[in-house]
């Protein structure tokens, strides 16, 4: 009954959105402000509706109703309720529920909050909004119903799939959608633009909040992807170049690229046209992201067809929004009047370079995961595209990008001076230069891009303190200045130096952990040691556990620094009956400040040792560190008053009345 | 999206195997200038039945055959290369995480450096356009402006 009813709140959901596709346009039209609001109303209860099936499918997990065929594939009975709520989104027909949910989520956000947006503006995002939510609420209903019902009910369900079942992938999918969903806001004021030919400075400061909240979501969602494979995957790595992973690093690169030109607009009225297409772009990404990951185009081109109605459906999706879009904008597009002119040399130059770097390695990964793709379908020739790939590809064009960080924010509009500001980086540049030269001379000359890369991620740490650094005159050496400057500099001019400073961080990471991580690879007795970068672990003994829907053995490994006890490791392997025996390796992990010892397990041999691999990643959490302060300068940015209070309604003149 | 079943693990399911390391302890080689070069070598070749996994990192059976092999032929005396074109001759360019130069992957490594500068090319055009655009004429001023204007004027002394 539960499972019909959700069912039913979808298809009612599907109505409404029905209506909203259509009536505002109308309304926005004809100026008729009955059929503009309408919208709000219909986002409203699409919201409702979509909660309903959301929670009539989270009530058939958690009550473990099994005739649901959803909730048997994927559920068990043993397992932590925690689990049974994540389970909803753990499958493909769940997570394009969640995918809706929150596009509904976002459609509700606007319909409420929208009220300073002029009102056939409103009313057309809002419709736009509504042809996503069209497409997607029939791709679940006749693609992918997750209410559907078994005839014969199963007494106990199949479990969810083990490498799933863990606290990073609770959090995971939600964030990384409402990053890709918070995009179609953007893409749909863009549209929305389009539709009305007209676009001014106000419509990126509206567009800016939602562009901002989405990277920020997107940005943890992936960071949190990241940490995932690193601790559950069992061999350390960060990142691999997977498609799955380039999928949602496509439309970050993107929603980044947007999040800077969305500056240029809403300050000199500049780069109109490119905003709008770079909003639709990251849009489109994020729905290839979305779709080919749920398709299983990416790992085979035989996944696809295994499920023809499904692949056909997205490719069908796919054409009619980024097709459509891209020949709206062909169309439109020069209707947009450009706005302010600026010098080559000047903050808007230095946010363009931005962009082309940016854009130029999205297109680049872009490039790197589907040609192998196309080359099959075009010549039946197989080849891969790695991480070596990707590696000499895109490390190069994120080179100038990261030096350029620094000089970005020093720039002044319009017309900036270079010189001045390489001047006001010296100390920034001193900076690197002995963080170079330290790591050169400690490491001899063995590898050239070590010492480089912490050279580079220093100087953009730096770049980012002297941006603070001058603006709050922290030279005058007096409180009272800095205190009142500090006090009155914008949020986002904070938000702007701490995510630039975060990326310096990430970078940091990544170059210490591959560069200067050690690794063991070696099969130990009980009571033997072995030693990692100056630490001892001792391998005291096997142990068995039962967990709610596993059986576990743990390997207890006690760490010593220079003789004293610093913590214990306890690796394991875990067995799960209700999936046929499937069995995951939980790796251990041992904290040291932002350092990490990694232990995971490997076979037991004939003669009582067992294999592990153990490795020593120095300064590793630096990468997801640096993503979550990111993340966080994002928030302060958004926490500025100017974005919070919203755009300025256009000044009224004022007509001065002649006395009497 | 990481999350996604890779197919490594699907394979060892169907097994009922379980989880096997990367590089084992019975793979390595004694001699360690040898086996720094079957990691760096390893690390570059795919393992053909998982996900853009090199075999280095890669916990399929077959990853381990690969990585034996291609320690069996450094063990034989051949070189880095030599040991590369092996393995290609054997199970074709797809085993390559970094496809060689070639006809078919010329638009592939050619992309990056074509589309940077299609960009560049883009933003020299759209600037030219523009300084080449008539500049806005100027609009004289209307006679209540110039009123005001000298009113505005005025108001100050001498007009500084």
């Amino acid at each position: 009954m539960i499972a019909e009813l959700g069912h039913y709140a979808l298809v009612l959901a599907l109505a409404l959105a029905l209506i909203q596709s259509w009536s505002p346009v109308v309304g926005a039209r004809k100026r008729d402000v009955a059929l503009m609001k309408l919208a709000d109303s219909t986002a409203l209860a699409q919201f409702a509706f979509v909660a309903l099936a959301f929670a009539a499918l989270t009530y058939c997990y958690v009550a473990s109703d099994f005739s649901v065929a959803n909730v048997y594939e994927n559920s068990h009975t043993q397992m932590p309720l925690i689990y049974k709520f994540t389970s909803v989104w753990g499958n493909h027909e769940g997570s394009m529920l969640l995918w809706v949910l929150i596009l509904a989520i976002f459609g509700a956000l606007v319909a409420l909050f929208g009220g300073n947006l002029p009102a056939p503006l409103k009313a057309n995002v809002l419709a736009v909004q509504s042809w996503i939510a069209s497409a997607f609420y029939l791709f679940i209903l006749l693609t992918s119903n997750p209410f559907r019902r078994l005839a014969e009910v199963p007494v106990e369900g199949r479990d969810l799939n083990p490498i799933l079942q863990d606290f990073g992938l609770a959090v995971h999918p939600p964030m990384l959608y409402l990053g890709y969903v918070g995009f179609s806001i953007a893409f749909s004021f863009a549209v929305a633009a389009l539709i009305e030919g007209r676009i001014d400075a106000a419509w990126a400061r509206w567009v800016r909040p939602w562009t901002l909240l989405a990277w920020m979501c997107l940005t943890l969602g992936i960071a949190m992807g990241s940490y995932w494979a690193y601790y559950e995957l069992g061999w350390g790595g960060f990142w691999f170049w997977d498609p799955v992973e380039n999928a949602s690093l496509m439309p970050w690169l993107a929603g980044t690229a947007l999040l800077h030109s969305a500056v240029v607009m809403e300050k000199r009225n500049s780069l109109k046209v490119w905003t709008i297409l770079l909003a639709i772009l990251t849009f489109s990404l994020s729905l290839i992201g979305t779709f080919l990951v749920r398709s299983g185009v990416l790992t085979s081109v035989h996944t696809f067809s295994n499920d023809p109605a499904r692949g056909l459906f997205i490719l069908l999706i796919l054409m009619v929004f980024i097709g459509g879009s891209l020949a709206l904008f062909a169309w439109r597009a020069p209707l947009l009047k450009q706005g302010g002119l600026f010098a080559p040399i000047s903050r808007e130059s230095a946010l363009v370079f931005n962009n082309l770097f940016l854009a130029t390695a999205c297109a680049t990964v872009f490039v790197g995961t589907l040609y192998p793709l196309v080359l099959e379908l075009l010549t039946g020739d197989k080849i891969s595209v790695g991480a070596p790939f990707f590696n000499l590809t895109f490390g190069p064009l994120f080179v100038p990008l990261l030096i350029a960080v620094p000089f970005g924010p020093l720039l002044a509009w319009k017309r900036g001076d270079l010189y001045g500001v390489a001047q006001r980086l010296l100390a920034a540049c001193a900076v690197a230069m002995v963080g170079l030269a330290a790591v050169f001379a400690f490491e001899g000359a063995q590898s050239v891009l070590a010492p480089f890369g912490i050279g580079l991620a220093l100087f953009v740490m730096a770049g980012a303190v002297t941006d603070i650094a001058e603006r709050i005159d922290l030279r005058s050496m007096s409180i009272e200045i800095i205190g009142r400057r500090a006090a009155g500099l914008p949020r986002s001019a904070w938000g702007t130096a701490v995510a630039h400073f975060a990326l310096g961080v990430t970078l940091m990471g990544l170059v210490s952990a591959s560069t200067w991580g050690s690794e063991r690879i070696i099969a130990l007795k009980p009571a033997q040691t072995v030693t990692i970068s100056g630490y001892d672990l001792s391998f005291d003994g096997m142990v068995n556990r039962d967990g709610p829907n596993y059986r576990e053995t743990a390997a207890h490994f006690t760490v010593r620094k220079s003789g004293s006890v610093i913590g214990i490791m306890e690796p394991s392997k875990r067995v799960f009956p209700s999936r046929d025996g499937m069995s995951t390796s939980e790796a251990a992990l041992l904290t040291r400040g932002v350092s990490q010892l990694y232990l995971s397990l490997g076979d037991n041999n004939a003669d009582g040792s067992i294999a592990v691999r153990l490795y020593h990643k120095p300064l590793v959490l630096l990468i997801w560190l640096g993503a979550l302060v990111m993340a966080l300068g994002g928030a302060l940015s958004l926490s500025d008053r100017r974005l919070r209070i919203g755009a300025p309604k256009p000044a009224t003149r004022i007509v001065a009345q002649p006395a009497e | 999206m990481v999350w996604t079943v890779r197919i490594v693990l699907v394979l060892l399911a169907l097994l009922g195997a379980a989880p096997l390391h990367a590089v084992q302890v019975d793979e390595i080689l004694p001699d360690p200038v040898l086996e720094a070069r079957a990691r760096e070598i390893s690390h570059d070749l795919r393992c053909m039945v998982c996900q853009n996994q090199s075999i280095d990192d890669s916990e399929a059976p077959l990853a381990r055959d690969l990585r034996l092999l291609v320690r069996e032929r450094l063990k034989a005396g051949d070189s880095d290369s030599q040991v590369v074109d092996f393995m290609v001759a054997r199970y074709g360019e797809f085993v390559l995480l970094k496809p060689r130069m070639s006809w078919h992957t010329a638009v592939l490594w050619g992309a990056p450096l074509a589309i940077l500068i299609a960009g560049l090319l883009a933003i020299g055009f759209s600037v030219l356009r523009r300084s080449a655009a008539p500049p806005a004429p100027e609009v004289a001023l209307s006679e209540a402006e110039r009123l005001k204007l000298a009113a505005i004027a005025g108001s100050q002394p001498d007009g500084a």
